[in-house]
């Protein structure tokens, strides 16, 4: 279709669709006068009954947490498919440029040296980053974070040292293989903590481990342990896919734009 | 007013999609993609928003106090790393577009080529 008709199309479609949309929205209650039953009662009881402090890492990881194992694993299956659809394709692994010489050496395409400020600047957050990343992780059922956003957190740092320096640091400081475990790990470690409930509390995912005294590190049961599972899943997906990226975009790079 | 932020979550679906349809260039469009797909964040949000209502998080909260609601923000998390997910794919597959045909213009794509 040409460009113009199929803009006016849109235009006349979008309207009739954000009309509809929000005749359908007048029928909820007005903004900020909740009324749902659910949410209050897991504010209520979520805290006495699990031995945690938020309620919405209790609903991620307890009372959903069958949702977010298949949360996990869109996520597991994405960083599959991502490197599979950036993974070295025949002719590139013949070429000259494998892996001990990931640097560009023709001068006219090689990237800008990155300045000494980004260097110092980047190099120096690298550390607490990752007691940051950590922190998210560990502190999942106490404060608002969790796996999810800890990891992220975490897969941040050898981005930054990346930005410092070139792929090759990024390479040096992120061991393939042991990142490739490392999510295969988490992604089996939520698993595993669903089946242990399975056998020990006779429903998947129950929380059997000791519930912990309220506002500890240790809080939770089995909800501290798929923090940490969940974050070195995520951690480590995050990083495969940062390296399968940066690696096709220097080969592209390589082959002149092309 | 309390139907305000509605309105947002419509206005930003539709802007998105706006984005989507006029696009010219397959990165400008995921990220169209990102916004239309935050139109839910503002929706589930403000479904579950209460005037006054503290945080989910109860450390050093007098018992009693309103809260929102945790599971629309827990819902808000999974669509969050949905999302991820499904831009990290789109742009894998717009990078092996620029590989392969030299153009991310969904335009200037022939028939079958993408």
């Amino acid at each position: 279709m040409k460009r113009s008709p199929r803009i006016v199309f849109f235009l006349l479609s979008v309207a009739g669709f954000a009309g509809v949309y929000l005749w359908g929205l007048t029928g909820l209650p007005a903004v900020g006068h909740y009324r749902g039953p659910y949410g209050d009662v897991l504010n209520q009881v979520a805290t006495y009954e699990r031995h945690v402090t938020d309620v919405v890492t209790a609903v991620n990881f307890d009372y959903r947490g069958f949702d977010t194992l298949g949360e996990e694993f869109i996520l597991f299956m994405s960083v599959v498919g991502g490197t599979v659809l950036l993974r070295r394709q025949r002719e590139e692994d013949k070429s000259e440029h494998r892996d001990q010489n990931l640097s560009d050496k023709s001068p006219e395409r090689q990237a800008p040296e990155p300045s000494d400020a980004t260097r110092v600047l980047t190099l120096a957050l690298v550390g607490p980053l990752v007691v940051f990343g950590l922190y998210i992780v560990a502190h999942g059922q106490l404060t608002p974070g969790g796996g999810f956003q800890g990891g992220v957190v975490l897969a941040t740092a050898p981005l930054l040292v990346y930005l410092a320096g070139d792929l090759k640091k990024f390479k040096q400081i992120t061991s393939h293989t042991l990142v490739e475990i490392g999510e295969a790990l988490g992604a089996f470690g939520y698993l595993a903590i669903g089946l242990a409930g399975l056998i020990l509390g006779g429903a998947y995912l129950r929380n059997v481990a000791a519930l912990g005294t309220t506002g500890t590190i240790t809080s939770g049961g089995t909800i501290a342990l798929i923090d940490l599972a969940t974050g070195l899943e995520v951690a480590a997906g995050f990083v495969l896919l940062l390296y399968a990226f940066l690696e096709q975009t220097l080969e592209i790079r390589l082959r002149g734009g092309k | 007013m309390s139907f305000f932020p509605y309105v947002v979550a419509v206005w930003l679906f539709v802007i998105g999609l706006y984005g989507i349809v006029t696009s010219r260039n397959f990165v400008h469009l995921v990220i169209c993609l990102a916004v239309l797909q935050s139109s839910t964040y503002v929706l589930l949000l403000s479904i579950g928003y209460r005037v006054g209502g503290t945080a989910p998080v109860f450390a050093g909260v007098r018992v009693g106090t309103p809260a929102v609601d945790p599971v629309v923000q827990a819902l808000m998390l999974t669509d969050i790393v949905v999302e991820a997910t499904v831009v990290a794919l789109l742009l894998a597959l717009a990078l092996q577009l620029q590989k392969h045909t030299n153009t991310l213009d969904p335009d200037k794509l022939k028939a079958l080529e993408g």
